[in-house]
């Protein structure tokens, strides 16, 4: 074994601290190697093995009745009736995006869709959460740009459609982009597929692409903060090739029915030394890797390079003793890799030969299992967040019928509409292939989340093809950022709300926790204090987390050195059962005549006063849209969620919804009442009249205030009084008419005597709406 | 009547098609592997949409010479039916079982939209289900939809009436607006001389399953479908 020591410098490089350092060498006992320490670079990266987050993790219910597999594989699984079982997970991809936007979006969903398939479930649907910087800089275009074409480029030629996804621009991450990638699959095969190694003397298995110098270090380049100089790493940045995943999921899939496959694990994040590691520290059993039996794509590695490349498509399987060939050669009929690279070895430790030496040897727990962990104090709410929490909408000028300051209701409304954060996505969407598979019930743009059918392309006389999957992510990260238990509460209830207006039953979540770093207090204090809101609302939503991913350091080093962090973003993925297709709701209003109503908190009522003391629900302007982008202004205590006034909204939405009763349904989130019921008419190609009662509240607030586990519907006049008995008896005081839907115009008239607040054409709404984003980018 | 649905390892639309013709119609499916050249049982062919081989070098460049598609040559030559859908359709021009080409669309973007489509011809094979001048919605999904060929290529199109498909507006007008990928004169799908092959690039597998909303793409299944069957 080569016995050059590490220099102080290595082991920084190696993203280990020294303290890290001396750990390593009391496992093993002796200095490591180079390629040694390279693989404890990686595995003891916070995005391998979570050493910052994981005791916060622990806190998040992962088992329920439908959860058949939990975090630690490569996605959850949940049985969705049927014998229909669901693979689904969310990662992210935000440092290489930042670097190189389109191989990094690109890859971002190969590697999701790897960890989909590997379990045994082939890719139905993929959705996105995207945040970027505001659309007037230059560098941010490009990186929006290349973001959505690498995403378009990967899974419109892999053929998994698009679905669904949000998208926010805000200057919080002009430096700092997130991609963050959920897909879900249908399991094909009779097992679930794990990763845990077994059998001592089977054959482990290189599937798939070769491996290069490409990506090197990935895993350790995510794990710290951007700076002007990570241009310099785009090296550690993979580059994608979707035609070859697209046989790799075809050819896996073959391979696990033969039930040849004793375990499978994708070569994501630290390549060969992860899977190697996790594979052997799973089952409990070591596994000796031959490097030499790699099949590479250039010449001249050395086992430093092999062990922490992250070319792509690459999987490594461990196969019943015997039966390699017939595997072999599935994979060679689909035109890959295969070969016989290493054995199952009873010692529970990774060895790595290379031209006949041993060239690692580290036992597989210490490199997965017994990782550091960092548990943290978490301080009382800093200074940033008590400042903005004094705010009060007292401090804006005053609000009369007709406006705000010079400008009308009507100027405040078509300004908002035309905000790239809540405008039109289509220019995004229309460039994903969002239908291929034949299964998209719902599309995008036309209701709160995605609905896919549950068809099994392989075999279509399965149960259950009249059942749909609903899937959403959300967070609005401001109000995270504000009250970062508060904002991740918030974003569970509003993805099981978008759930809920499609018709569907939230499932499970699986979360992507984008923050900065946890060795600033601030940091440890957003997402200690977001995972104990995400914990407590999975909780009241009986929604357990099955993974997720956690990316940490999303900070940007400017030439100066200081750390300028995103805005916390724990991204919210959730899945729904829809039991009858039959049964969807879209958004947009179906008929003229169709009564309109509000559920959640009535107009008169905010409650802002009161709500932080007594658990009560709130709406404000707090940390609102309309406060940022009409006042400039990011402060205010965010919507407090009212968890039982959540849970009921939503279940006598759905209920509606199967009843045949409601006909659309949306979400109040950025914009508020007003902006919902604009974007129900633009979608609808529909008008409304409503009246809103608004108590001695300003007019703002009513109109554009947020918060409150608000859904606005349509019910057709011959079902109203059905719908409003039912709405009497279970949501008592949280419910309202607000008028119908009309021809052309959305009149919303408020106050007492009923004044005209705002008056526009819909064609007006679209337009502004429809031609934001692409007016922002062709500057 | 069986349907042979070709598969390339970059074919994504092939299990749509046979969700189609299988499923939806109940008619006898086989999924024809790109290195198998024996089609003797197969009456309709499809060559259906995806990336054949990656289409890194030309979008079905290579596809042509896969040993499945050069007897889809000869199945053409025989006269008997041929369906090239979006990827597949650009398989059929380089193979010059099509006249033109599929260059990239207008504004360099892959677009993934519903189009409307005038319906120019009613006595094909594959549209006399339709009445002509009718207009349809289809799905289309791709990123090189531009359809391309030089002047004389076009007018012979035109008088020979093998232009099937244009892109219009929901009210039937073909416009420059109503064109959403740059085609010379909006051209969206076409037939050969011998009316016999046919290429698009919508989706008429897409809009098939009432389900999912629209029927009108089942019209040119069945089309191909009752004439094969008149003709046994």
């Amino acid at each position: 074994m080569t016995t050059v020591l590490p220099t102080q410098a290595e082991i920084a490089a190696a993203g280990l601290k020294p303290g890290e350092y001396e750990e390593i060498v009391r496992r093993l006992g002796r200095q490591p190697n180079r390629a040694e320490l390279g693989m404890f670079g990686v595995m003891w990266s916070e995005h391998c093995c979570y050493k910052n987050s994981r005791p916060l993790l622990k806190q998040f219910p992962t088992s329920g009745d439908r959860i058949l597999v939990g975090p630690g594989e490569n996605a959850g699984v949940v049985d969705m009736g049927n014998g229909i079982r669901l693979a689904f997970k969310i990662e992210s991809h935000n440092h290489p995006s930042a670097v190189e936007p389109f191989q990094g979006a690109a890859t971002g969903v190969g590697g999701i869709l790897r960890d989909i398939f590997t379990m045994g479930a082939r890719p139905i649907a993929v959705l996105n959460s995207l945040r970027f910087g505001a659309l007037d800089s230059v560098r941010t275009r490009q990186i929006f740009n290349g973001v959505v074409a690498g995403i378009a480029h990967y899974g419109n030629c892999f053929g998994v459609p698009t679905v669904g996804g949000e998208v926010y621009f805000d200057p919080a991450y002009a430096g700092n982009p997130l991609v963050n990638v959920m897909a879900i699959g249908l399991m094909e095969t009779p097992e679930i597929v794990k990763s845990g190694a077994a059998g001592v003397g089977n054959p482990v298995l290189y599937v798939g692409s070769t491996t290069g110098r490409d990506g090197m270090g990935g895993a350790s380049f995510a794990s710290a903060e951007l700076s002007d100089q990570s241009e310099a790493d785009r090296p550690a940045v993979q580059v994608g090739d979707p035609f070859l995943e697209k046989s790799l999921v075809e050819a896996c899939l073959e391979a696990f029915k033969t039930g040849a496959v004793v375990a499978a694990q994708d070569m994501g994040a630290a390549g060969l030394t992860c899977s190697t590691a996790e594979m052997a520290a799973n089952g409990g059993v070591g596994i000796e890797l031959d490097l030499d039996k790699v099949p590479v794509r250039e010449s001249g590695m050395v086992p430093y390079e092999y062990l922490l490349s992250e070319s792509q498509e690459r999987m490594l399987f461990v196969a019943q003793a015997g039966r390699e060939q017939q595997l072999i050669e599935i994979f060679q009929r689909w035109g890959l890799q295969a070969v016989v690279a290493g054995t199952v070895i009873a010692d529970p430790i990774v060895r790595i030969l290379f031209q006949g030496a041993i060239a690692a040897e580290i036992p597989a727990t210490a490199l997965s299992d017994n990782t550091p962990v960092y548990p943290r104090q978490v301080i009382s709410p800093p200074a940033y967040a008590q400042t903005a929490w004094a705010w009060t909408e007292a401090e804006l000028p005053p609000a009369s019928a007709e406006g705000i300051a010079d400008q009308s209701w009507n100027q405040v409304v078509l300004t908002l509409l035309g905000t790239p954060t809540i405008a039109s996505k289509r220019w995004i969407y229309r460039q994903y292939d969002h239908q291929v598979q034949n299964n998209t019930v719902l599309l995008p743009g036309e209701a709160d989340a995605a609905v896919v059918r549950l068809r099994s392309q392989i075999n279509p006389d399965a149960a259950g093809a009249n059942s749909g999957v609903a899937a959403t992510v959300d967070c609005n990260a401001r109000y995270v950022y504000l009250n970062p238990y508060e904002g991740a509460i918030a974003a569970v209830a509003e993805a099981a709300r978008n759930l809920s207006c499609v018709g569907a039953d939230p499932i499970a979540v699986t979360d992507n926790l984008n923050f900065g770093s946890p060795e600033n207090p601030i940091g440890y204090w957003q997402l200690a204090e977001a995972c104990r809101g995400l914990a407590e609302a999975c909780r009241a939503f009986a929604t357990p987390v099955t993974g997720g991913n956690v990316s940490l350091y999303n900070e940007t080093l400017d030439s100066q050195g200081n750390p300028q962090p995103i805005y916390p973003t724990p991204v919210v993925g959730m899945v729904g059962l829809v039991p009858d297709l039959s049964q969807v709701c879209g958004q947009g209003w179906r008929s003229v005549g169709d009564r309109i109503y509000l559920l959640g908190l009535p107009t008169e009522q905010t409650g802002q006063e009161t709500g932080q003391e007594t658990g009560q629900g709130t709406v404000t302007l707090g940390g609102s849209e309309y406060l940022k982008e009409i006042h400039q202004t990011v402060a205010g205590q965010p919507p407090q969620t009212e968890l039982a006034l959540e849970l009921k909204v939503q279940a006598a939405c759905r209920y509606g919804i199967r009843r045949g009763w409601v006909r659309s349904a949306h979400d109040c989130s950025e914009g508020g009442l007003a902006i919902a019921l604009a974007e129900a008419c633009i979608s609808g190609q529909k008008g409304a009249t409503v009246q809103l009662t608004t108590g001695n509240q300003r007019g703002d607030t009513v109109l554009f205030g947020e918060g409150g586990a608000r859904i606005i519907l349509s019910v057709a006049l011959a079902d109203s009084a059905d719908w409003e008995s039912y709405c009497s008896q279970q949501l008592s005081g949280h419910w309202q008419r607000l008028g119908e839907v009309s021809e052309t115009d959305l009149t919303i008239r408020a106050g007492e005597p009923l004044e005209t607040r705002v008056h526009l054409s819909v064609a007006e709404m679209a337009h502004r709406w429809s031609s934001a984003i692409e007016n922002a980018i062709a500057r | 009547m069986k349907f042979g649905i070709v598969v390339f390892p970059g074919s994504n639309c092939d299990r749509d098609v046979a969700y189609v013709t299988r499923d939806l119609l109940q008619q006898p499916t086989r999924m024809v592997w790109h290195e198998d050249s024996d089609l003797s049982d197969i009456d309709i062919v499809v060559v259906p949409g995806g990336f054949s081989y990656g289409d890194y070098l030309r979008c079905g460049a290579i596809a042509q010479f896969s040993p499945a598609m050069r007897s889809v040559h000869e199945h053409a030559q025989q006269g008997k039916p041929v369906m090239g859908i979006c990827n597949g359709f650009q398989v059929l021009t380089e193979m010059k079982l099509l006249p033109g080409a599929l260059v990239r669309n207008r504004d360099l973007h892959f677009i993934c939209d519903r189009v409307s489509l005038r319906v120019e011809q009613a006595d094909s094979i594959f549209t006399q289900q339709y009445t002509k001048g009718q207009t349809i919605s289809l799905p289309i999904a791709h990123g090189e939809g531009s359809y391309y060929a030089d002047a004389d290529t076009l007018a012979s199109l035109e008088d020979r009436q093998q232009i099937l498909f244009r892109y219009c507006d929901p009210q039937g007008s073909v416009s420059p607006q109503s064109n959403p990928n740059g085609s010379l004169e909006n051209i969206a799908g076409i037939c050969n001389r011998g009316g016999n092959v046919l290429g698009m690039m919508p989706h008429p597998e897409r809009a098939s399953d009432p389900l999912l909303g629209s029927t009108d793409g089942l019209t040119l299944f069945e089309s191909v479908l009752k004439t094969a069957l008149a003709l046994v």
